[in-house]
């Protein structure tokens, strides 16, 4: 489905993340941010490269390697994204939330 | 003569073993497989032993019946992988390869989770990714009277991903039976977004654990487990309270690939996911457990990627560019209790949907929809895995890819 986030009109699934990720920009992160109630500061956008790295790669998205990542330790990362922060992160980094088979 | 080395006697190395010794010119290639274990596991038959479905015979057999006479069998520790001088380090002895397939599958390491290896392991803290762990959980289960029980995954990937969810669903069933339901308190704690994480599958599925009763915590990522207080206990201090924790530990590959440097944060190799070679080293295959494509690591995926990998094995040893064929299909049984079960059958691209299989319109057995028929084929299962899987036998009618035919798309979306 399409959503307009910052005035552009990008695709969507049913829970909002982006499908295609070449659609993200740092102005669609900051509003899909908003509305998950984070204000982004220099250390979300570390974080936020951190993910898109991994994603990039194909590498599987962990609390475990974002323990090692040396980016971030996991109290901080839940202070950043509090709820849920895997999946509010991969929200925001405009990638496929961590998922099982079903 | 050239060597070919299976590093693993599960369910991947074996079957890789009875592919190959057909096809390769045995004039030309000596195929060893190389294994420490002499008991070869049904592992998907752990699920069933903590409840006294299965016994214990019903999950275990000599390994070695299901290795082919014309290869060589080696019983012995696998030390290190020398992939630039393409050899392999056993306990006593060095093996030289041309082509090295890696097997090695992947275990639970409890040591990971800080609290999990203490006191109450194994008194009241148990997991069931091992036969015995979940013999022991069988154990305790018996005389168990009841409390507050705690289905736990620790992080993602594990093997057989529905396996958490299918225990919690059974032991609902087994303590209905036992007549003690309303002395259990049943709580499934995942660090993902829900139980079910698939929208499709969402939708479809989600009444599953209100018909059972099944009280669920999501995003938990486990810190430590406290012994004295009896909890486990998340990064933004949440505590959960357990009489009974069962547990998914992390899931790692094994050491070996950690010694020779093959592998990731979680020893899993970098593997190419359509064709099955290692990233680093053109000589050298990963399939099953052992690689770090984001299939399922089950048995049906390795099952799937034997068929692409031996083509593979084989267009590679003539010098011909490899298949980009394997599609991360995986075909699984959920058992949901009370002798039904799902079925569900995906790949990379595409998430589980409604429908039957592998016959369209007719089945006989249904997509993503609880029905007794599922609940009989996840036990003829076994049958199929003994007597056909293992050995490298096609199942009629299930391809290596992932086919359309029969798959509806009825769950809507908002």
């Amino acid at each position: 489905m399409k959503k307009i986030i910052a005035n552009k009109e990008i695709e969507v699934n049913e829970e909002g993340y982006l499908v295609d990720f070449k659609q993200w920009d740092r102005e669609i992160c900051e509003c899909i941010a908003g509305e998950c109630n984070v204000v982004m500061t220099e250390k979300h956008w570390e974080v936020i490269e951190y993910l898109q790295d991994k994603h990039l790669k194909e590498e599987p998205l962990s609390i475990r390697g974002i323990k090692k990542s040396g980016v971030i330790n996991i109290k901080e990362f839940y202070a950043l994204f509090p709820g849920g922060p895997l999946k509010k992160s991969t929200l925001i980094a405009g990638i496929p939330k961590p998922k099982s088979c079903i | 003569m050239k060597n070919l080395i299976i590093l693993g006697a599960g369910t991947a190395g074996t079957m890789m073993a009875n592919h190959l010794v057909g096809k390769l010119p045995k004039k030309e290639w000596k195929i060893t497989i190389v294994d420490q274990y002499k008991t070869h596991y049904y592992q998907p038959g752990f699920l069933f032993l903590p409840f006294d479905t299965y016994t214990e015979n019903k999950v275990k057999k000599e390994g070695k019946k299901f290795i082919p006479k014309t290869v060589n069998y080696i019983q012995k520790k696998i030390d290190k992988i020398l992939p630039e001088s393409n050899k392999v380090k056993l306990e006593d002895e060095t093996l030289d390869y041309d082509i090295l397939i890696v097997a090695t599958g992947s275990k639970i390491a409890p040591a990971e989770t800080e609290g999990l290896l203490g006191p109450l392991w194994r008194k009241d803290i148990f997991d069931f990714y091992t036969y015995e762990g979940a013999l022991a959980l069988r154990n305790k289960l018996r005389n168990w009277q009841g409390g507050k029980l705690v289905v736990h995954i620790t992080e993602m990937p594990i093997k057989c991903p529905v396996a958490p969810l299918e225990f919690a669903f059974l032991a609902d069933s087994y303590f209905k039976k036992k007549g003690m339901r309303d002395k259990v308190e049943i709580t499934y704690v995942t660090p993902l977004d829900g139980a079910f994480t698939k929208p499709t599958c969402t939708k479809a599925l989600n009444y599953l654990l209100e018909e059972k009763q099944i009280k669920i915590q999501t995003d938990f990522a486990i810190m430590e487990v406290d012994n004295e207080k009896r909890a486990i206990v998340d990064y933004v201090d949440r505590e959960i309270p357990f009489d009974l924790l069962v547990t998914v530990p992390t899931n790692m590959g094994d050491e070996v690939i950690e010694r020779s440097g093959l592998g990731d944060d979680l020893n899993f190799i970098p593997t190419h996911k359509h064709t099955l070679q290692s990233k680093a080293h053109d000589n050298i295959f990963v399939i099953g457990d052992a690689t770090n494509v984001p299939a399922s690591k089950a048995g049906s995926v390795a099952h799937f990627q034997a068929e692409t990998l031996t083509d593979n094995i084989l267009l590679y040893t003539q010098g011909y560019k490899l298949k980009q064929e394997f599609d991360g299909h995986a075909n699984c049984f959920i058992e949901t209790g009370d002798n039904k079960a799902l079925l569900i059958d995906f790949n990379y691209d595409q998430e589980p949907v409604h429908g039957t299989f592998p016959f369209a319109k007719i089945g006989p057995l249904k997509l993503l929809k609880e029905s007794v028929f599922n609940h009989w084929g996840k036990l003829a299962f076994r049958w199929i895995y003994w007597n056909m899987l293992l050995k490298g036998i096609s199942i009629p009618f299930v391809g290596r890819n992932m086919s359309f035919k029969g798959k509806i798309f009825d769950i809507k979306q908002n």
